[in-house]
């Protein structure tokens, strides 16, 4: 192979005029950080509703969380994203559409949102399973002291399943990170893109990748640990997590 | 104060748990229900507050019909505490806010407030030193007092107990029971599900026995024990009275 490495290259400007390659990689860094977050929040908040729709004795509540889940995982990802992006808008009355279009940070928001919206389905079984593996007489119990469902799950069932169901949760974390590299097909230059404008400037493939691979490895490595860090300070002595 | 008047219930559309049952249950009484397993007296005693619903019959409890959709629920399940198989302590909370929490999320006492209560039944039942441990760090015969003082917190007008010491093992059913006869001999209204037969003959005032669904008896305590009218009733005291 004839390659010329060239491992300085993230100390040269980069074109554009805003920095060097490096500084080039860390904006996309940030961009992805944003989105993840951004994207977990949105999972975190809709799967945890569908979850729990999931599991209430309602048939009506279980479809819906059942059509939910459904819907969004049967579709690639990748899939989800272009029927957001470029399908949507036109699906809208044009004044809604056009508005669409020409928001700012548009491909910021569609990956975000999409992302979340995809992983909600993942959490919203996970929490399900959780609360499922919860004894009967976990919600029998709450429910004859007089807590009304939404206390009952409020108090008891859902921080009792969110414990159970933690080390799982945090491969759903990571996950929702990674897939925010896909945001690169409709436009949203995070990690992965600026390091393929990093390749198409500077010729050193390697170098842009190995720095990008390098980038999420730090991230997922941060995520693993605080999520390790939470798991055990919120263990139960002497119960299934705690010791 | 309990009525249960013709009360039949199904599971699905085929297995019927109870067939017809009438009794009730008087202010400051103490009922022992008894019977084989699958009798259907757990059943029974879940259908008085409504954990499980009836489809035929009506239960009126302190003269509140509890199979009215009219019905407020979890205001008259806050009323009648519940004992379980097995114990059904909140795992996540410390003892202290086990006993708390229905007293402040259902009745709406003040932090303070609940926590003197809980502080004084836990006294009662002798665990006022485990306050600040996790269920799962106590004994079982010492996590279903806790059960029992969780219960009386809400200053119940009556106790149902689900077979309260058939989980336990043999040294630790007494502790419990003996909590329970303090209760019985204040002159709390009581329905105990239960094969503790010395019990019974200690502190209840009649003796239902069940069979498949049916009940088949339903006597004064010392007419049960001297001369069970039915055969079933006889096999079933022999056979548990035999060791």
């Amino acid at each position: 192979m004839n390659y010329n490495w060239n491992w300085s290259i993230f100390f040269e400007p980069a074109p554009g005029g805003t920095g060097t390659y490096f500084h080039m990689l860390l904006t996309g860094l940030w961009l992805t950080i944003q989105t993840g977050i951004f994207a977990w929040i949105i999972a975190l908040i809709f799967g945890s509703i569908v979850g729990v729709l999931r599991t209430l004795p309602s048939k009506t509540a279980y479809w819906i969380g059942f059509a939910w889940v459904e819907f969004f995982r049967n579709m690639p990802l990748l899939v989800q994203l272009f029927l957001w992006f470029f399908v949507l808008p036109e699906l809208l009355p044009r004044s809604w559409g056009l508005w669409l279009k020409q928001m700012p940070n548009a491909p910021f928001y569609t990956a975000a949102i999409g992302i979340g919206l995809f992983m909600s389905a993942r959490v919203a079984v996970q929490l399900a399973a959780g609360i499922a593996s919860l004894p009967r007489g976990q919600k029998q119990a709450a429910t004859a002291l007089g807590l009304t469902t939404l206390q009952g799950y409020r108090y008891v069932l859902l921080p009792i399943a969110f414990r159970i169901i933690m080390p799982p949760l945090t491969s759903e974390f990571l996950n929702t990170i990674k897939n925010t590299a896909v945001a690169i097909t409709i436009g949203l230059i995070e990690l992965t893109g600026q390091a393929r404008s990093m390749q198409e400037f500077s010729f050193q493939v390697f170098e842009a990748f190995t720095a990008a691979t390098v980038m999420y490895l730090l991230i997922n490595i941060i995520v693993v640990t605080g999520m390790r860090f939470l798991e055990r300070s919120l263990a139960i002595p002497g119960y299934i997590t705690g010791k | 104060m309990i009525e249960i008047n013709h009360v039949s219930k199904w599971y699905g559309s085929t297995f019927q748990a109870l067939k017809d049952c009438t009794t009730k249950v008087a202010k400051g009484e103490v009922v022992v229900v008894c019977g084989p397993s699958g009798s259907g007296k757990s059943t029974l005693i879940k259908c008085v507050n409504a954990l499980e619903p009836i489809q035929e019959g009506d239960i009126i409890l302190d003269g509140i019909k509890v199979n009215d959709p009219k019905t407020d629920l979890p205001k008259l399940r806050a009323r009648v505490g519940m004992v379980f198989q097995h114990f059904e302590l909140f795992p996540h909370l410390k003892i202290i806010e086990n006993l708390c929490l229905a007293q402040e999320k259902v009745l709406g006492r003040s932090h303070d407030e609940a926590m003197a209560k809980g502080a004084k039944l836990l006294d009662r039942v002798g665990l006022k030193v485990h306050a600040n441990k996790y269920p799962a760090e106590l004994s079982g015969g010492q996590q279903q007092r806790v059960a029992i003082a969780r219960a009386l917190a809400m200053d119940p007008i009556a106790m149902l107990f689900d077979e309260p010491t058939s989980a336990l093992d043999p040294e630790m059913i007494s502790e419990v029971l003996d909590v329970m006869v303090d209760l019985a001999r204040e002159g709390m209204t009581m329905m105990v599900v239960t094969h503790e037969m010395g019990f019974a003959r200690k502190v209840a005032h009649r003796v239902i026995f069940m069979d498949q669904g049916e009940i088949v008896e339903d006597a004064q305590k010392d007419d049960f024990f001297g001369k069970p009218r039915s055969d079933r009733a006889q096999k079933f005291l022999s056979k548990i009275l035999s060791h």
